[in-house]
């Protein structure tokens, strides 16, 4: 069982930081500013997520686990909203780059 | 299992690391903050894997407050581009 | 593996304590400088301050940056300063030089083992009742240097007021903001707060035993009581507001009433008997925190700007 869980934490953390490493590559080789953000998001959401359930079995809690998981639901919420007003910035030209 | 999670962790933070060449280049304001915004989600993980690899739970309330403010940096920019000033005569 | 992830904190954060001295666009200085915050964060839990850790993410991730971004965009609007002569570059540099020596003087000459009141800290932690030693250390063992402290804060919002110009007194802080009432970022500032309350709450009362404390709890709540004020769902208070000085000063006072009660039940100001140390603490914090919220909120905004509604 023991064995199956760390399975299961290495899948998911690896996962997670193939993500990150989306968003990065991303960040530095998509053309504009709208399409950096759609790698970002993915990063934000879905590598900081596998990371998070990966780790749930590993905290030795439910109440620990719980908590991974609100940080994980706050940063999506937060991310969300951060890129629809750095989308609005970039759409308005209130940014002074191309 | 330790020394795994703190190679992810090492991983992410390179990774996160490379991303800050689009603080450096920009161009724009938003470009960089996204940079920032990466690095800001890739502490977090970093966070979460360290607190575990050290297995303490009091981390887990770093992690918690860092992804309360994510926000934050992007909410002043927003706010501070945006505002309409009235003409500044106070000096 | 562990030593290669210090190795490559330390790297990234000399490159971006670099790029922020170095870079000519203030905005991406200041980007690098949240940045610099966030590995710093890192950093500090490395080094195992847990609580330093949760004071850089509450302070450096959500007040500072907000403060920096602020004052950049500010800039851009403002007439441009007159260019550097050589004579104030090369005042400049020797004042940096002559500092940087003098820090690296004082970090060579540091005695090896350095001096240490941890040992005795860990043998009365238990009469505080507390479980966190650096609680302990602050509201207990050097009490005095909080209090103060608490005070500066008080000092630096006067400070702040005090650049305000003479018809906007006594006014409301920082310019009216308002955000379409369905918008992105009135929902944000919908969403947010009440979650906020409670890790800010949390954080609070959990510094008795955990990392945490009063000043990261204020520091979290200011955080989101500033997310509604720019998304125009409240505005800050009117500086010449009674309530508003009354908790300003709420605090402090509380501390030293403690204080003064201490002179008379334990025979020193600022003592504690042992046996009322841990409610003791708990009503110093819980009169701190009020207080610490509203300074740390208000520095934001800074002098009043308003005098109308």
């Amino acid at each position: 069982m023991s064995a199956l869980l760390d399975l299961w934490t290495v899948v998911l953390v690896s996962a997670g930081a193939v993500f990150y490493l989306a968003g990065t590559v991303g960040l530095l080789r998509f053309p504009d500013a709208l399409t950096r953000l759609h790698a970002l998001t993915k990063a934000d959401n879905l590598g900081l997520g596998l990371v998070v359930l990966g780790l749930v079995p590993q905290v030795g809690g439910v109440i620990i686990g719980i908590k991974l998981v609100a940080v994980w639901l706050l940063v999506m919420v937060s991310g969300a909203c951060v890129a629809q007003l750095i989308a609005r910035l970039v759409r308005h030209g209130s940014d002074p780059a191309p | 299992m330790a020394e795994f999670l703190t190679g992810a962790a090492c991983f992410i933070l390179l990774v996160v690391a490379v991303g800050l060449v689009r603080l450096l280049r920009g161009p724009g304001d938003a470009d960089r903050l996204m940079a920032v915004q990466l690095l800001g989600t890739g502490s977090i993980a970093l966070v979460l894997l360290i607190g575990v690899v050290s297995a303490s739970p009091a981390l887990i309330d770093v992690a918690l407050t860092l992804a309360l403010l994510a926000a934050f940096a992007g909410v002043a920019l927003v706010r501070a581009s945006t505002t309409r000033r009235p003409p500044d005569n106070s000096q | 593996m562990t030593l290669l992830f210090d190795a490559a904190l330390v790297v990234v954060l000399l490159g971006l304590a670099a790029w922020v001295v170095l870079a000519r666009n203030a905005f991406a200085a200041v980007a690098a400088f949240i940045a610099y915050g966030l590995l710093l964060t890192l950093a500090w839990l490395q080094l195992h301050g847990i609580d330093i850790a949760l004071t850089e993410a509450a302070i450096g991730g959500g007040l500072t940056g907000a403060l920096l971004i602020g004052a950049v965009i500010r800039l851009r609007t403002a007439p441009p300063a007159a260019p550097a002569t050589s004579m104030t570059l090369a005042l400049a540099a020797i004042a940096a030089a002559t500092t940087t020596a003098v820090l690296a003087a004082c970090v060579l000459a540091l005695p090896d083992p350095a001096p240490t009141l941890a040992p005795l800290v860990a043998d009365n932690i238990a009469v505080t009742g507390v479980e966190n030693a650096i609680t302990a250390v602050l509201l207990a063992f050097r009490s005095m240097d909080t209090l103060l402290e608490a005070i500066v804060l008080l000092f630096a919002l006067v400070g702040a007021w005090s650049l305000g110009a003479d018809s906007a007194w006594p006014g409301r802080p920082g310019f009216a903001q308002s955000a379409p009432p369905n918008g992105i970022l009135a929902y944000l500032a919908r969403i947010l707060p009440p979650i906020g309350l409670v890790i800010g709450v949390y954080i609070f009362w959990t510094g008795a035993d955990n990392p945490g404390g009063k000043f990261q709890g204020a520091t979290i709540l200011a955080a989101i009581w500033l997310l509604t004020m720019a998304a125009g769902l409240t505005d800050a208070p009117r500086v010449g507001s009674r309530w508003l000085r009354a908790a300003l000063v709420a605090g402090p006072l509380g501390f030293i009433a403690v204080g003064v009660f201490g002179s008379y039940s334990a025979g020193a100001f600022l003592a504690l008997p042992p046996e009322a140390a841990k409610p003791l603490i708990l009503a110093i914090e819980i009169a701190l925190m009020p207080t610490l919220t509203l300074i740390l909120a208000l520095l934001l905004p800074g002098p009043p700007q308003r005098t109308s509604s």
